[in-house]
């Protein structure tokens, strides 16, 4: 009996590769071009030994550990120790969220559309499902450190050697692997996809949190999240491959609680039972705009705090940076210095690119919510009732722009708090405000392109996510590589005035709102005129 | 030797008891009708059948093997149906019946042609294409394509149209007359009567009465309409008749089947010019029971 419980396993698992090929290719192939592009781009930006010590130096600072993990071999720069050091977390966290796709797509998202009920009704073992999904995983992590690791010893740069690349490779994998177990689990906790995909991302984020606050503050705090070990194995430099043992470890442990949970559970029942609901509706949601709501509240709370966290976790390390400033002089020497302003608040218009496009996240999430919406037959359920197509999009678009606002607010209002706290000379609200809601016509620009997509092309409003990541590439790492201009230019985020060092300017203010205008303006007329489909 | 044998069986989820003590016998050969209204614990049933959930009492014996134990072993040797049919949009329904087929282990190429053209189906198409009728073909095309002792079918018709309804039922017949044993739940009662040996029926997760149809008839009631020269009197003291309607000198009744005979004989007085009559339905016998209960709408 016990041995049924597999059975079939190897079946299942070519199922799920018939079926995600493309998918699993993709981002397999994306992310080591992205590493590669990258490395080799440090080799131009940073070639002689004197650039690299003074983006070294520009690393020793507590805001740079909370972003990225602590420094370390910054007394020889090497590629290989930027690398591990600036590029290492985040492509992590791209493999965590492609695990985490691949994971519950084929475990609860299969079973909440009765899929794996026609499968268990075969000859196919009670685990074989969750079984192959693992094996999936582990292979996709497996060939991600093979290709990054053999791609990056490829390049035949002097710093990355073979088995720092190997590490660099396994770092990426161990991570997808337990955040793909993590994923795994919650599939077994909660009833739907939705849950599922939210508490797995949410404990990514607060994974990220953790880390940021323990590496700033105390080392034995950094320790509680796995993403704090990862940037422990000082890849290129020192190569501690205990870390990523510790990460795969814990993420076989993870992997086999769920697959226990699995074995004792009901199909399609989750150990976080639904709550029963309303007996009938409120007259809030009897609306198209309240039933827009209703639909994302719970995403829409979770984003707002996880908005206003982000700031303020951001802004608690102001305090450390400024005491830090005092103790060391040769900082200022060295860094590109702007007159007249603090190193605190040069490093203002940074964070706040970085969170704009978090910002920007659940906003198009609000959006593309239509859109997924229409695809699940269901839009034609209020459009058959006296509801105007203007009416159903303007719902999710107002719902949206308030998004937009109160979004960024929150990350102001989270980043001045936590500001207030730790700094001895807290900076101006008006200075962190005007910084943050400066990115607001940026996310509009990106909104208006989402509603003419929905207006247009429906089938590719998906892209959207693609461009945010452009935006997010040439914000993030443009600014360590200082990328061409014109690179930046193509993503709204690129033009925005990096207030307090810039003044803030009417004509980029006006131009991008007007250009959000127009798209929206257009995207509206689009989704008046096409056949609603699905 | 029993195909199905379940005993007492239970099934609460949480506070909800969707199942209180379930008894169920179905003998090789037979085809069994299982019908109820929506939410009686058909496909609960079921579920626990196909060992996908867990009893919470009583056990649930299917082939002779435990189902939620001996759940691979047994799915061998069965073929399941659901009421709905959800597939994976990005395969096409050729490849979604050799997968299925493929994991039963029996790959029968002609059956699965023969069926494909009896069905109608286009199986060149992507599953997110296909209407439900469609989806529902498909999941009927690889349980009969298969080479099943059991076939366990959940409301298997539902979204087919009147001319496959009668291939489907083809189908039952076929596997019937090859000696399989068929657990059909339906609240479809024309396909339950045209199709079953032995019919239980289940409500609110409770079984409320079991047997052949012919043992099932003294729960129904014929529907009579009579024209008579002489108008009737003294019919509401005939004891078996119900429901009785007037319409000029045309009288409709209902009549409990064993009380036929007495009713007929008090009918006659009154010089009978037309008459018609109705076969017993299970509907009846299902609407009296949902009704004589006081059910939940």
């Amino acid at each position: 009996m016990l041995r049924d419980r597999g059975h079939q396993t190897s079946r299942l698992l070519r199922l799920i590769l018939r079926r995600d090929r493309v998918r699993i290719a993709i981002w397999l192939v994306g992310i080591t071009l992205l590493t590669v592009v990258v490395a080799s781009a440090y080799t131009e930006l940073a070639s002689t030994e004197q650039e690299r010590q003074v983006m070294a130096e520009t690393m020793r600072n507590p805001a740079m550990t909370a972003m990225l993990g602590p420094g370390y071999g910054l007394d020889d720069y090497t590629i290989g120790a930027m690398m591990g050091h600036q590029m290492l977390l985040f492509t992590a966290l791209a493999v965590a969220i492609m695990c985490i796709f691949l994971v519950a797509r084929h475990t609860r998202g299969d079973e909440e559309y009765g899929r794996i009920e026609m499968l268990r009704s075969l000859p196919v073992g009670r685990l074989s499902n969750l079984s192959a999904t693992g094996l999936v995983l582990l292979g996709s992590c497996l060939l991600i450190m093979l290709m990054v690791g053999i791609s990056l010893s490829a390049l035949g740069i002097e710093s990355l050697d073979w088995s720092g690349s190997l590490l660099y490779g396994a770092a990426l994998a161990a991570t997808g692997l337990f955040f793909g177990a993590v994923t795994a689990l919650f599939a077994q906790l909660a009833e739907t996809t939705r849950g599922t995909v939210g508490w797995s991302v949410a404990l990514l984020l607060l994974a990220y949190l953790i880390r940021a606050i323990g590496d700033v503050g105390n080392e034995v705090i950094a320790w509680l999240s796995p993403l704090g070990w990862i940037v422990r194995s000082q890849v290129y430099v020192n190569n501690y491959w205990n870390p990523v043992f510790l990460t795969a470890l814990a993420a076989s442990m993870v992997f086999a609680f769920a697959l226990y949970l699995h074995s004792i559970r009901d199909l399609e029942a989750g150990f976080i039972p639904a709550r029963p609901g309303r007996r009938s509706a409120s007259r809030f949601l009897q609306t198209p705009l309240g039933l827009a709501v209703r639909l994302q509240r719970t995403a829409l709370i979770a984003w707002a705090v996880g908005l206003f966290v982000l700031g303020a976790s951001y802004g608690s390390v102001l305090g450390d940076l400024e005491v830090y400033l005092e103790t060391m002089d040769l900082i200022q020497l060295m860094l590109p210095a702007v007159e007249g302003f603090s190193l605190t608040e040069q490093f203002l218009p940074m964070l706040f690119s970085v969170i704009s496009i978090v910002s920007t996240i659940p906003v198009l999430l609000m959006l593309l919510k239509l859109n997924a919406e229409e695809n699940l037959n269901r839009t034609e359920l209020l459009l058959a009732r006296s509801v105007s197509r203007n009416r159903l999009m303007s719902s999710y678009f107002g719902i949206a722009l308030v998004v937009s606002m109160v979004v960024q607010l929150l990350a102001v209002l989270g980043m001045w708090s936590a500001g207030v706290a730790v700094m001895e000379d807290p900076m101006a609200f008006e200075t962190i405000f005007n910084a943050g809601i400066v990115y607001l016509p940026a996310i509009w620009v990106m909104m208006g392109i989402a509603v003419l997509l929905i207006g247009f092309v429906p089938r590719w409003a998906g892209g959207i996510w693609l461009y945010l990541g452009y935006s997010f590439l040439v914000v993030y790492i443009g600014e360590l590589l200082q990328i061409p201009q014109w690179m930046a230019n193509l993503s709204p985020f690129g033009h925005i005035p990096k207030i307090p060092i810039e003044d803030f300017s009417w004509p980029i203010f006006l131009v991008l709102t007007l250009l959000a205008v127009g798209f929206v303006v257009a995207g509206f007329m689009g989704y008046g005129r096409r056949d609603i489909q699905g | 030797m029993n195909v199905i044998q379940v005993e007492k069986l239970s099934k609460t989820f949480g506070h909800v008891t969707a199942l209180d003590g379930v008894d169920l016998k179905v003998q090789a050969g037979e085809v069994y009708g299982y019908i109820g209204p929506n939410g009686a614990g058909k496909t609960t049933t079921i579920r626990v059948l196909l060992g996908i959930l867990k009893a919470s009492a009583g056990s649930a014996k299917v082939l002779g093997q435990d189902a939620w134990t001996d759940a691979v072993d047994i799915h061998r040797r069965i073929a399941y149906v659901p009421g709905e049919v959800n597939l994976w949009p990005d395969l096409t329904g050729g490849e979604v019946i050799d997968l299925f087929l493929k994991l039963r282990g029996s790959d029968n190429r002609n059956r699965r042609e023969e069926l494909l053209q009896r069905f109608d189906l286009d199986p060149r198409k992507k599953c997110g294409t296909y209407s439900k009728g469609n989806r529902q073909k498909v999941a009927l095309v690889a349980a009969f394509a298969s080479d099943a002792d059991l076939y366990i079918l959940d409301e298997p018709s539902s979204g087919l149209d009147p001319l496959l309804e009668k291939v489907f039922q083809d189908c039952v017949r076929e596997v019937k007359e090859e000696g399989k044993s068929v657990f059909l739940s339906s609240h479809i009662l024309s396909e339950v009567e045209r199709l079953c040996d032995k019919v239980s029926i289940i409500r609110q997760g409770k079984i409320i009465e079991t047997g052949t149809l012919s043992e099932l008839r003294h729960l129904t009631r014929i529907s009579v309409g009579v024209q008579t020269r002489v108008p009737i009197v003294g019919l509401h003291d005939v004891s078996g008749v119900h429901d009785i309607q007037k319409e000029g000198d045309w009288v409709s009744i209902q009549v409990d089947t064993e009380r036929l005979p007495d009713v007929m004989k008090h009918l006659s007085q009154f010089e009978i010019l037309r008459l018609e009559s109705g076969p017993p339905t299970l509907e009846d016998l299902f609407l009296r029971h949902y009704r004589s209960t006081g059910g939940a709408s």
